[in-house]
């Protein structure tokens, strides 16, 4: 086994690891009554998936997912938990209906696996677009080493614009929503 | 939170290093890992942070929400003006290459210019979504 055959194999051996337990956080999230652990275990959930990432070399979705999915969701869950309540309360009857519309779902996904190119595969679709101009034309044109960088602020530029604006809006309407709604409120004493 | 020591302590310490490093996560998205989006949320982590140890009402006095709206908006204007001043260099809506006389520091000067956005209105929303829910108690 040569070195290049080597790595492979222990980033097989990483990746079954990372989705053994992200599908055992992900489990137990679902099952445990204690909404706080559960909020905790989907830190743990977002911090093992942006180490998927990094396997994967995918170190900007990896960075986004450990700010993104373990710091500031988390956080956020915690907030919404303090506003209401700590424990999950059971449901009256048993969620049948979810449960066959989450394995149908499932199914679905599980079964169209097979239709995928192969794990890693250089002539896959993907790799075969746009990506190839990107790679051999970003540095020249843009003098950004980072082609991610260079592919979101550059070549999709208006994507970005727009992920702007869709935050921009987001916040406005929190803000308008709850949060100056909640000053007004205790600044006129009244209910 | 402020009773406990250890927690103020060690979290004053971590503040300035989780800014210093939003900051450079923004200023070299163009070299590594990261970008607008990361740094916003790093950056808005180190205020969150700090509201979560010592108060909202605290941190309302370092950020104000007047700020942070301003801010939120100024970031959306910032990205949306290097856009329009590409059209006023003559060339398309987000043609970087038109805002210098060579394509390529353009280019380069747009990218920065609209990470710089994005990492505004980022951290802004951050902070403000996270003032609202806080200031809900």
């Amino acid at each position: 086994m040569d070195r290049k055959e080597g790595r492979r194999a222990i980033e097989i051996y990483i990746n079954i690891v990372l989705l053994f337990f992200l599908v055992a956080t992900g489990l137990a999230a679902v099952l445990l009554r204690n909404l706080l652990a559960s909020a905790m275990l989907l830190g743990i959930y977002g911090l093992l998936m942006a180490a998927l990432w990094v396997v994967l070399d995918a170190v900007d979705v990896a960075f986004t997912e450990a700010a993104v999915g373990a710091g500031i969701t988390t956080v956020l869950m915690l907030l919404a938990i303090a506003l209401t309540e700590r424990h999950e309360k059971r449901p009256s009857r048993p969620p049948y209906l979810a449960l066959l519309a989450a394995l149908v779902t499932g199914g679905a996904l599980v079964y169209a696996t097979g239709g995928m190119p192969a794990f890693g595969d250089a002539a896959a679709p993907a790799h075969r677009h746009v990506a190839p101009e990107y790679i051999a034309r970003a540095l020249d044109e843009t003098g950004v080493p980072n082609v991610v960088t260079a592919v979101l602020a550059s070549y999709r530029g208006f994507d970005t614009l727009g992920e702007v604006t869709v935050i921009f809006t987001a916040g406005m309407g929190v803000l308008l929503l709850i949060g100056v709604g909640a000053r007004r409120r205790k600044e006129g004493g009244g209910s | 939170m402020k009773d406990y020591m250890l927690l103020r302590i060690i979290s004053k310490m971590l503040i300035p290093f989780i800014l210093l490093f939003g900051l450079y996560v923004q200023m070299h998205g163009d070299y590594g890992p990261g970008g607008g989006f990361q740094a916003g949320v790093i950056f808005a982590a180190a205020f969150i942070l700090y509201a979560i140890v010592f108060e909202v009402e605290t941190a309302r006095r370092v950020a104000p929400m007047a700020v942070l709206a301003t801010a939120a908006c100024i970031g959306v204007l910032l990205d949306g003006g290097v856009g329009v001043a590409g059209m006023i260099g003559g060339g398309n809506f987000l043609e970087y290459g038109a805002l210098a006389h060579d394509p390529r520091h353009g280019n380069h000067l747009g990218i920065t210019l609209i990470e710089l956005g994005v990492g505004i209105t980022v951290a802004a929303v951050m902070m403000i979504v996270y003032y609202s829910f806080a200031g809900r108690r």
